[in-house]
């Protein structure tokens, strides 16, 4: 039975870390389903978790903090596309500029504003995204193993972990079952095919781009005032990479986007409950190791020692009208 | 003849409704080039409309004006008589017009009734449309023997196939009036005979249909009507039959063309190039050239006849060191010639082999670069002893070919993007002829490149001949293939099917080499990109290497 | 619609980088304004703490050589049609390179230590970008996503190595043993009174060669003309029989080996041991220093220079403005890749309209 309690203490970690990297690889799905690579989630995690967390701060309402963190997104999708669909730029440079841009506003604003050496106020609980207890949760608790499962596993969360979780399907019926999907894969995999149909291929890029904002503005909401109560400095910590190497791992697919996840979150949860902990043969399993696995692992795709990663063929590709 | 006087009878017919399509003084410039200048254009009612001219003469501009790819910068555009601001594709698409394009703007990795549907979409959710476009397109399929497996994949599909499913695309949308721009390039006789067959049907049925093309075969064979292009402007409108090729090719380029090449008789001398059962994939790993065999003897030039897309590319680049070989060999001068690997054409140029590419601008240029920088590309390490460039060597030689080779304008330190496709074209011969190789392999000389250099060129070529060079020339234009080779091989599918005799070869028998079938009547079963029933040992050993072991791809093309 | 008219190539190669940085610098003054602070004290904070006195000119001349390094390393993989965006994690592990050979050998005079350092540092920031190199050569994995990701490895790897393996026991901050005075890199105060006690060292001049033997290497080698070859036209490349593959590879480990300069600046030069994280940023504001410059030596100097001014200025902003903090630095560096890099062209058409107006009347139509 305690085996039994720790796993589920596990997984519900993995739930709550994954949560983040869920929203922000699917949000990374839409971009580059549409052909805009976007190396920027990370600085949109950091910058929504920011304004989400500051406004949350201001307001003492969680929504309106939600609000603002998909507002910051938004503007910052906003500089993505200028620069990539209408000025034709590259569009790493312009993801790695609005990752320092995030990293510097971020630290140099809540300076400025709260003069907390770059943390933003506490939050108290009503400033926040709460648990939610699910219908019977509390009666079915004491059900061996299902009312267990049901009452800290999938019960207990905050909105936006359900939100994470339910965007999964719906992405996946968009992608493929509506006009949209159907567009969105085009455009990413040859733009002109659209464009001769007379489908404007900006417009779909950027309404890409809109979801994209609201999906990751929402993983920083979430990091800042649903996972914790308030803002520090540079706590997006590589998870919008991370994210980008889960999208790579699940060949641009939603589901396998949630099961990568998942995976990713619950090395994370190993990390902490691994620490001291003596092996027998292998020993102590080094922290750094475990952090550095979901890393390693990409690579290994990357480099096609397991199955091939193939990304969508007119990703990166500003769309030019060719002589 | 019957064709006729129904053309006759259609003309007629179609001269008492409004013009299908009117065009207005109609002007487009791309930076400092008037794509087109002035042009008038009527296009009648049910009628096949041809548009000729040669490369760069500015059809497909037109084209895509008219289909609203581009905007014009002024003119007029009426359809059905009444004038229309034509703003983009979903605008023309509503006015009934359809365009297949030269390059197909299908999704590859989409099934075709998703490209059919794609863009005209009539629910927001995807079943109900499906559902509804595959009715529709079995529907057409019938009416007009437009026969798609509607679930294929598109890159499963022949080149063939999927010019049907443009065709479909436009057909769905409702499309009276059908651009096809240069419809057959990618196709075999074969396969463009039955493309006729379904652009008659479609006429029959009351659809207007331009078709441009630079073949004056196709515009005898199924146009009502003819309208001449030339640099920019329109020429004049001619009644097909009431016109000859040999006007219609005045009128395209102006003057009357010598096809003839002044040549004296060839001496062939030694086996300097022979290849040996080669086998070469392309990008896919799908075999583009099968077990292919021949000789270049010094002295002499051997042309390569075929439709374009039936392995030139390949055999190009194989020969030359660009693309892995899987199977087979090349001796250059008695000694085998090894050219795998990435650097294989740094292998080939030092025994003395150069090659003048076929895409120029793509591979054989690097446009950013100085004139002088192009001058030694390939070469670049024969110029300084040490890890030093010795650029004031490479710049003096630049300045010698800019002489030699009359290239414009004469500046070494100008960068090549600058300069005009023929001298472009000049800089590569230049570079590539005086290397002093023994063997020249050359890839469409002449593609894109104006008439003036067109003999310049040609008379290079022969220069290097008579020098004793052994010279493997490969073109899509048949007419240079004839004028210019001593001997003819034809390459179909993948395969070398005939030799021919350019001074005794008449148009027809090389077409029907070029179409696959041999003089023992043996027809060809698959166009191009599939493979024969019959496996051959080879084809066989094929099957079975996995796509992995095709390294030729670093990814940086992307 | 008139025809585009080329810009001069003044206008191209200087002009046009100037205005997209003082556009940077324009936004980055509105934000400061934006939290009630003024931009011209801002500034003129700046350039005090950055040029007005010994130390702080040291501690700027520091900070340039660290971005000299990481700018040419970018500079260098960019010729060859490469994103590196790796010189962080490069020269992180180069800096294991440059401890190992420094507690070898501790005690050994600097001038024989210096080219050790140099060479075991450039070595391992060479194998730390060879292996993405690798993967893009023979594998076809993508250059900007494995630089990344080999980022954050190597803060895991350096970070098991420093705290389980080169921390003596006994000691509680996260280091290596310290490299003994005579070893380290000298300051150049011990030449030049003028620099007092900043930290600005002999690297330095490592730097100002570097910057010759890229011009050299790029544009008056063959290799170089192989490289810009691949880097502009991969097919040409192929076809004038250029191995793709060896470029990659080779100049990746160039590139590396330059990032990995950064570490004998700082783990031999300024902190004579190795800590944590030692590298702070310095190989991202390399891809704003290769972006500023257009990857060419003179410009990557310049840019160089300018954020080496930047952040020491901004440590004396900080000081002397409290409303305003070091980070200001990273926001202008976001801007100027911003501009320079992704936005590069913004500029363009504006300024072909005005230089077409302008030719027209004296051209005479």
């Amino acid at each position: 039975m305690q085996y039994f309690n720790d796993l589920v203490l596990i997984l519900d970690s993995t739930v709550r870390l994954a949560v983040p990297l869920i929203l922000a690889c699917l949000a990374g799905l839409y971009s580059e389903r549409s052909g805009i690579v976007d190396i920027g989630l990370e600085g949109k995690l950091l910058g929504a978790a920011f304004a989400a967390a500051a406004m949350a701060a201001v307001s003492g309402s969680p929504w309106l903090g939600l609000l603002a963190g998909i507002g910051v997104a938004l503007c910052m999708s906003a500089i993505h596309g200028i620069a990539s669909i209408n000025l034709k730029g590259d569009q790493t440079i312009s993801g790695v500029a609005l990752n320092f841009l995030a990293a510097g506003l971020t630290t140099f604003l809540g300076q400025s504003w709260f003069h907390r050496g770059g943390f933003t106020p506490q939050l108290s609980a009503d400033q926040r995204f709460n648990p939610i207890t699910l219908p019977f949760a509390d009666q079915v608790k004491d059900v061996p193993v299902l009312g267990g499962l049901y009452s800290e596993l999938i019960s207990g969360h905050n909105i936006l972990t359900y939100v994470a979780f339910i965007a999964v399907p719906v992405t996946a019926f968009v992608l493929f079952k509506t006009r949209f999907g159907l567009r969105l894969r085009a455009v990413g995999e040859n733009p002109k095919a659209l464009d001769t149909a007379g489908i404007s291929v900006t417009g779909l890029r950027y309404k890409a781009l809109v979801i994209t904002a609201v999906l990751v503005g929402t993983g920083g909401t979430y990091l800042s005032i649903a996972q914790s109560a308030g803002f520090n400095n540079n706590m997006s910590a590589g998870r919008g990479y991370i994210a980008l190497a889960a999208l790579i791992f699940a060949k641009w697919k939603p589901w396998p986007a949630l099961l990568v996840c998942l995976l990713f979150g619950f090395l994370d949860a190993m990390q902490f409950r691994l620490q001291g902990i003596k092996f027998p043969v292998i020993g102590e399993v080094p922290v750094q190791a475990i952090q550095a696995l979901p890393y390693i692992l990409t690579i290994i795709l990357l480099a096609g020692f397991i199955g091939r990663a193939v990304a969508p063929k007119a990703s990166g590709i500003p769309y030019t009208k060719e002589r | 003849m019957a064709t006729q006087t129904s053309s006759k009878q259609r003309l007629e017919t179609a001269a008492a409704l409004a013009p299908a399509i009117e065009l207005r003084g109609i002007n487009k410039h791309f930076g400092a080039v008037h794509a087109n200048r002035d042009i008038d254009l009527i296009v009648r009612r049910g009628t096949v409309h041809g548009i000729v001219g040669e490369n760069g003469a500015g059809k497909s501009t037109l084209m895509s004006i008219l289909y609203g790819f581009y905007t014009a910068d002024s003119g007029e555009i009426l359809v059905n008589g009444k004038p229309q601001t034509i703003t983009d594709s979903r605008h023309a698409l509503a006015l009934g017009i359809g365009m297949v394009h030269q390059h197909f703007m299908l999704v590859e990795n989409f099934s075709v009734l998703e490209n059919v549907v794609l863009g005209a979409e009539d629910s927001p959710l995807l079943a109900k449309t499906l559902n509804h476009a595959r009715a529709q397109l079995k529907r057409l399929a019938t009416d007009y023997g437009l026969e798609v497996d509607p679930d294929a994949i598109i890159e499963d599909l022949s080149v063939g196939q999927q010019q049907r499913v443009e065709i479909l695309k436009a057909l769905y949308r409702g499309a009276e009036i059908l651009i096809l721009d240069e419809p057959t390039g990618v196709l075999t006789p074969a396969e463009a005979d039955h493309l006729f067959r379904i652009l008659r049907t479609l006429r029959d049925e009351g659809k207007t249909i331009l078709l441009i093309t630079h073949k004056l075969r196709e515009i005898m064979a199924i146009t009502d009507e003819v309208s001449v292009m030339r640099q920019g402007a329109m020429v004049k409108t001619l009644v097909t039959a009431e016109t000859s090729p040999p006007e219609l090719a005045e009128a395209m380029v102006g003057r009357r063309v010598l096809l003839r090449v002044e040549k004296g008789p060839a001496a062939p001398g030694k086996v300097m190039l022979e290849v040996q059962n080669l086998v070469v994939t392309d990008d896919f790993g799908i075999p583009r050239i099968k077990d292919v065999s021949f000789s270049v003897r010094a002295g002499e030039i051997v042309g390569i006849a075929g439709v374009s897309g039936n392995g030139q590319s390949e055999l190009l680049e194989s020969i030359s060191g660009m693309r892995d070989q899987l199977l087979g060999s090349v001796m250059l001068n008695g000694q085998p010639l090894s050219l795998q690997g990435d650097d294989g054409a740094h292998r080939a140029r030092l025994a003395g082999l150069a090659h003048v590419p076929e895409d120029r601008q793509r591979m054989g240029l690097v446009t950013v670069f100085q004139e002088w920088e192009n001058s030694i590309l390939g070469y670049h390490h024969e110029y300084g002893s040490g890890p030093g460039l010795d650029i004031a060597k490479a710049k003096a030689e630049a300045k010698e070919r800019i002489a030699k080779f009359d290239i414009r304008p004469a500046n070494s330190d100008l960068k090549t993007a600058n300069f005009s496709g023929g001298n472009q074209q000049k800089i590569v011969l230049a570079r590539e002829m005086e290397g002093n190789p023994d063997v020249l392999i050359v890839g469409q000389p002449t593609r894109g490149v104006d008439i003036g250099a067109i003999e310049f060129i040609h008379n290079q070529i022969i220069k290097m001949r008579d020098a004793g060079k052994a010279i493997l020339l490969v073109s899509v234009e048949l007419d240079e293939i004839r004028s210019l080779s001593d001997r003819i091989l034809v390459l179909f599918d993948g395969h070398i099917v005939g030799e021919a005799d350019p001074a005794t070869a008449d148009e027809g028998e090389l077409g029907l080499l070029m179409a696959g079938v041999t003089k023992d009547g043996h027809a060809p079963d698959a166009g191009p990109g599939t493979v024969p029933a019959h496996e051959t040992l080879i084809e066989k050993n094929l099957t079975q290497m996995s796509p992995q072991d095709n390294k030729d791809k670093s990814g940086l093309d992307e | 619609m008139s025809a585009r008219v080329p810009l001069p190539r003044w206008v191209d190669v200087a002009l046009l980088p100037v205005l997209n940085v003082v556009l940077a610098f324009l936004i980055g003054g509105l934000i400061v304004l934006s939290v009630g602070q003024n931009p011209l004290d801002a500034v003129g904070y700046m350039i005090y703490g950055a040029f007005g006195y010994g130390s702080g000119f040291g501690y700027t001349l520091y900070y340039t050589t660290d971005f000299i390094f990481a700018g040419l390393a970018v500079s260098l993989a960019f010729h060859a049609g490469m994103f590196n965006i790796g010189p962080e994690g490069q020269a992180y592990v180069a800096g294991l390179g440059v401890i190992i050979v420094a507690l070898m050998f501790n005690g050994l005079h600097w001038a024989l230590m210096f080219p050790l350092m140099i060479i075991a540092g450039g070595l391992f920031g060479a194998f730390w970008a060879f292996i993405p190199g690798y993967l893009q050569a023979k594998r076809g994995s993508h250059i900007v996503i494995t630089t990344i990701l080999f980022n954050f490895i190597a803060i895991s790897l350096m970070g098991y190595v420093i705290t389980k393996i080169l921390k003596p026991a006994g000691v509680d901050s996260d280091e290596s043993a310290p490299i003994q005075a005579i070893s380290r890199v000298p300051q150049l105060r011990e030449f030049l009174a003028l620099f007092k006690n900043s930290p600005v060292n002999l690297t330095f001049l490592l730097a100002i060669v570097a910057l010759f033997f890229v011009y050299w290497l790029v544009w008056r080698t063959k290799f170089g003309y192989a490289m810009r070859t691949l880097g502009r036209n991969p097919t040409a490349a192929r076809y004038a029989g250029i191995s793709s593959s060896r470029m990659i590879m080779t100049t990746m480990a160039l590139s590396g080996a330059l990032a990995a300069m950064v570490a004998v600046n700082n783990v031999g030069g300024v902190q004579g041991r190795l800590i944590l994280n030692f590298v702070a940023g310095a190989g991202f504001v390399g891809v704003a220093v290769a972006f500023m410059g257009k990857a060419h030596p003179v410009g990557v100097a310049l840019a160089s220079l300018l954020f080496g001014a930047l952040y020491q200025g901004g440590q004396e902003l900080a000081f002397s403005m409290p409303g305003i903090t070091r980070e200001m630095i990273v926001t202008i560096q976001a801007l100027v890749i911003l501009f320079t890099g992704a936005m590069g062209d913004m500029l363009r058409i504006p300024l072909e309209k005005l230089f077409a107006r302008w030719q027209r009347p004296a051209g005479g139509g």
